[in-house]
């Protein structure tokens, strides 16, 4: 019996009596990060990361959360379970799991450059990575996030010339932040989505220290807005709530802008390629480094990346599991983020 | 080839005309000279000739990147365009910021041309090493040839006309026709000289939006022609200088491929320039369309096929005469004089195109429907007074089309889009029903709205019953009216038919896969109007 099974309810350790990421209610589940497609209401007890729990509290509600800290080991049934930074969000863990001297690790999603926001990534030795793909083809290969910040702030600055304002399509829970890395260094005022004020607040309170921003709110005059920065979930893109910015542009901020096409089709104005997921050279240097003997991918290009490690002599094989559902990706972004 | 690059990306994402003008005129101000002549080469369709194939650029590709080929397909898979996956794919350039000037690259590859393999390679390599990824793409696609970016000619010219304060309508004119971009200078090309010394010149044609409006709020009908819309290739005869040339409105030098045409050479006089439809015809009744395209893209001409497509010109507008620009003339003067030529010519592949007269609009609209029988799709409707105009312009002409055929079908296979659709199902294939079985025999693609296209996309992500690369099979439930110009029999489909511009015409949620179209009833289609 493997240590990690595919479940209908999600990745099951029957030895330690948990789930990791259970989309359907469980005694205990242990939670990867705070996105919905990984954190699922109704479980019983939930473990995470300190950073986590706010999150996790802010979309699930209270519940039983029993929070760690990364590498502190905690033990259930007998089994050994420790979190590891993922790199993904604020409070993004991978989950080592340990028994009778097997250690199999989960990676949730994450990224491998340091965005010196979430903790910087680091993989974990283990005898099989259970690992997400959702940019598993090698076209996807990001650039510095350094890089990026400058054609966001190059953008902002051409877009306050032609007296339009720039809105960010991030996000809300990650990418917003994320994007507060270097705006602020623009020298404008931000304003900031109901959505995204909510996860700033949640995160602030926790004792997060992120960049001033301020609220769109129904009373703001709307001569406050132009030429300056507007962040909003997508889903924002398409709906009446954005007309207040006109004029404006509107800047995509996600890993599927790497394509032109995804641009146009998503009819912005700018799209930057910049992902809180690893690339493909992400996802192989950590394979590599994890030394698995057998790596399963789930959510994404997992056919593709199993096919090639295979081929590349690293024993794989591609699982299904309700995590990053590609083709729901933006409408459950928006039923979420609208609310 | 950074500037070009530039371009291109605003080009590319800019959703409004104003915009890409703007770029656009920006690049004409501060481009050099004979980087400018190139791009107005590159956006009015005159490209170097492709010196490699795809095949080829993919391959050098994935031995630089060092890839499987089923990964280097998957990957062009989502991405949809050959030109960007190599440019996403090739390791990164070790100087990246080096590359030469636009101009450049271009007159390589028209000297390369005839070069050995290594050569070829040698050049794509080295361009790819001097370039940012950006600057990769773009001369990937101008290497494929395949260079659609949302602008148009028209745009082009007018970015053009802005930037050296010249009239658009002049400039199209004097960038029409045969001209080497490798050789000519900014200055001859935009001059007025040249207009005068190449002979094989065409005119810009005037083109007309279809008419939305009732043909009553046109006004009185004696003011105005009509004509049949006939479903040809727009086309230019010119004789000048003893010399013949014949023009497709794609401004595509088409003279060899009708031979039908040449002996005309000895016939027109001199100074002579004509507007019509380049349409095989038998006693001045058309053939269809698709006997048309058996003549397109062949290099040489069988005797059976002289035979069997006789290439005719249904001329209908005079453009020059006796060496003088007669488009200021208004159209009935220009008439009487097309007229006496056609005439005098008295040549069995030069027909006038008829007048169709009629005293009142509800008369018109009578004549309009036998349309079909006379090989048309519609009527063209000309205001007696005016002047030939450049480009599609609004208020004196108009093409009144007639309603399409129309069929009701189920879809049957969806599959992927391509570019910034790759990651929907937007073209489908559909079927009408043989007994209890479903018979192929249309791909559609455009048609719906954004929202039903949306639904019809979420329908196929849940109710494929199989999956065959980029296809997948859908259940049978989705009813749609397809319409369709014309009709023709076809061994090439199992259905034993081919359609004319199939579309989607509306969605049919009100009925049901039992009572759709059935393959008896494309049948009578093709007896009826297939002919």
């Amino acid at each position: 019996m493997d240590l990690i099974e595919f479940t209908d309810k999600g990745l099951c350790c029957k030895a330690g009596n948990f789930y990791i990421d259970p989309w359907k209610p469980v005694d205990n589940a242990v939670i990867t990060h705070a996105h919905s497609d990984h954190a699922y209401a109704g479980s019983k007890a939930y473990l995470c990361h300190r950073l986590c729990k706010p999150l996790l509290q802010l979309r699930l509600g209270d519940n039983n959360y029993q929070t760690v800290e990364w590498e502190e080991t905690i033990f259930m049934n007998g089994v050994k379970i420790s979190l590891h930074p993922a790199g993904h969000i604020i409070g993004s863990s991978q989950v080592r799991v340990e028994y009778n001297g097997e250690v199999w690790v989960v990676s949730g999603d994450y990224k491998t450059e340091d965005d010196g926001l979430s903790e910087k990534f680091e993989p974990v030795k283990c005898h099989t990575f259970i690992t997400e793909s959702t940019f598993g083809l090698p076209i996807y290969n990001w650039k510095p996030q350094q890089e990026i910040f400058q054609d966001m702030k190059d953008w902002v600055c051409l877009n306050k010339e032609a007296g339009k304002t720039s809105v960010f399509i991030a996000y809300s829970l990650g990418k917003a932040q994320r994007l507060l890395q270097c705006l602020p260094e623009a020298g404008l005022p931000i304003f900031v989505h109901g959505a995204i004020w909510n996860v700033h607040e949640a995160i602030t309170r926790s004792g997060f220290s992120l960049p001033d921003v301020q609220r769109v709110t129904y009373d703001t005059p709307k001569e406050n807005y132009i030429g300056n920065i507007i962040i909003a979930p997508p889903g924002a893109e398409a709906s009446p709530w954005i007309k207040r910015f006109t004029p404006y542009a509107t800047g995509i901020c996600s890993g599927w802008m790497q394509v032109r096409g995804n641009v146009r089709r998503r009819n912005a104005d700018a799209g930057f390629a910049l992902s809180d997921h690893a690339d493909w050279k992400g996802l192989l240097a950590t394979i590599k480094a994890t030394g698995a003997e057998k790596v399963f991918v789930t959510h994404g290009f997992q056919a593709v990346l199993a096919r090639y490690l295979t081929e590349t002599g690293i024993e794989a094989a591609e699982v299904k599991t309700e995590f990053g559902n590609e083709e729901e990706e933006n409408s459950t972004a928006v039923a979420e983020e609208n609310q | 080839m950074r500037l070009f690059a530039e371009l291109v990306s605003t080009l590319g994402t800019s959703t409004k005309t104003n915009e890409k003008l703007q770029a656009l005129s920006n690049y004409f101000a501060t481009a050099s000279e004979k980087d400018k002549v190139w791009v107005i080469a590159i956006f009015s369709g005159r490209r170097p000739k492709r010196v490699v194939n795809s095949t080829q650029l993919w391959t050098w590709c994935n031995e630089l990147a060092q890839l499987p080929g089923w990964l280097f397909e998957e990957s062009y898979h989502v991405v949809g365009d050959l030109a960007e996956t190599i440019a996403l794919l090739l390791p990164e350039a070790v100087n990246a910021d080096a590359s030469f000037p636009l101009h450049h690259y271009l007159e390589t590859m028209t000297g390369i041309e005839k070069e050995d393999e290594i050569v070829r390679k040698t050049f794509i390599l080295e361009s790819w090493n001097s370039m940012t990824q950006t600057e990769r793409f773009v001369f990937n696609k101008l290497i494929t040839g395949n260079f659609r970016i949302g602008v148009s000619q028209k745009t082009m010219v007018n970015a053009l006309a802005k930037s050296i304060q010249l009239d658009a309508s002049v400039i199209a004119h004097r960038i029409s026709g045969n001209w080497d971009p490798a050789t000519t200078s900014f200055a001859e090309l935009l001059s007025e000289h040249v207009v005068t010394t190449d002979y094989s010149k065409p005119y810009p044609f005037y083109l007309a939006y279809a008419l939305e409006d009732d043909t009553q709020t046109l006004g009185d009908p004696d003011q105005w022609q009509a004509e049949w819309k006939w479903d040809g290739i727009r086309g230019q005869i010119i004789k000048r200088n003893d010399e013949l040339f014949v023009w497709s409105r794609g401004e595509e030098l088409m003279t060899d491929k009708f031979p039908e045409y040449h002996s005309l050479k000895n016939h027109l006089p001199n100074g002579l320039v004509l507007d019509g439809e380049i349409i095989p015809s038998e006693n001045g009744r058309p053939l269809p369309f698709s006997l048309l395209q058996t003549r397109i893209g062949r290099k040489n001409v069988t005797k059976k096929q002289l035979l069997e497509t006789p290439i005719t010109f249904f001329a209908y507008d005079l453009l020059e005469y006796e060496g003088n620009d007669a488009r200021e003339k208004i159209l009935s003067e220009r008439r009487l004089m097309l007229e006496k030529i056609v005439a005098e010519v008295n040549h069995p592949a030069l027909l006038l195109s008829p007048v169709i007269s009629f005293s009142n609009w509800e008369e018109l609209a009578e004549l309009r429907k036998q349309s079909r029988e006379m090989g048309s799709e519609g009527i063209m409707l000309k205001r007696k007074d005016s002047i030939y105009q450049v480009g599609r312009k609004r208020g004196d002409w108009w093409k009144w089309k007639i309603d399409p055929l129309v069929i009701d079908a189920v879809m049957i296979y969806a599959q992927k889009g391509h570019g910034r659709r790759s990651r929907l199902y937007p073209d489908y294939t559909f079927a009408v029903r043989d007994g209890e079985n479903l018979v192929s025999f249309a791909k559609a693609y455009s048609g719906l709205t954004d929202k039903e296209f949306a639904q019809v996309d979420h329908f196929v992500k849940r109710n494929s019953l199989e999956k065959f690369g980029p296809v997948r099979t859908v259940k049978p439930e989705l009813v749609f009216e397809i319409a369709f110009e014309g009709i023709a029999a076809s061994n090439r489909h199992k259905s034993g038919v081919a359609l004319r511009f199939p579309r989607i015409n509306r969605w049919r949620k009100d009925k049901p896969v039992a009572e759709i179209n059935t393959l008896e009833d494309l049948k009578k289609m093709l007896e009826i109007y297939g002919k």
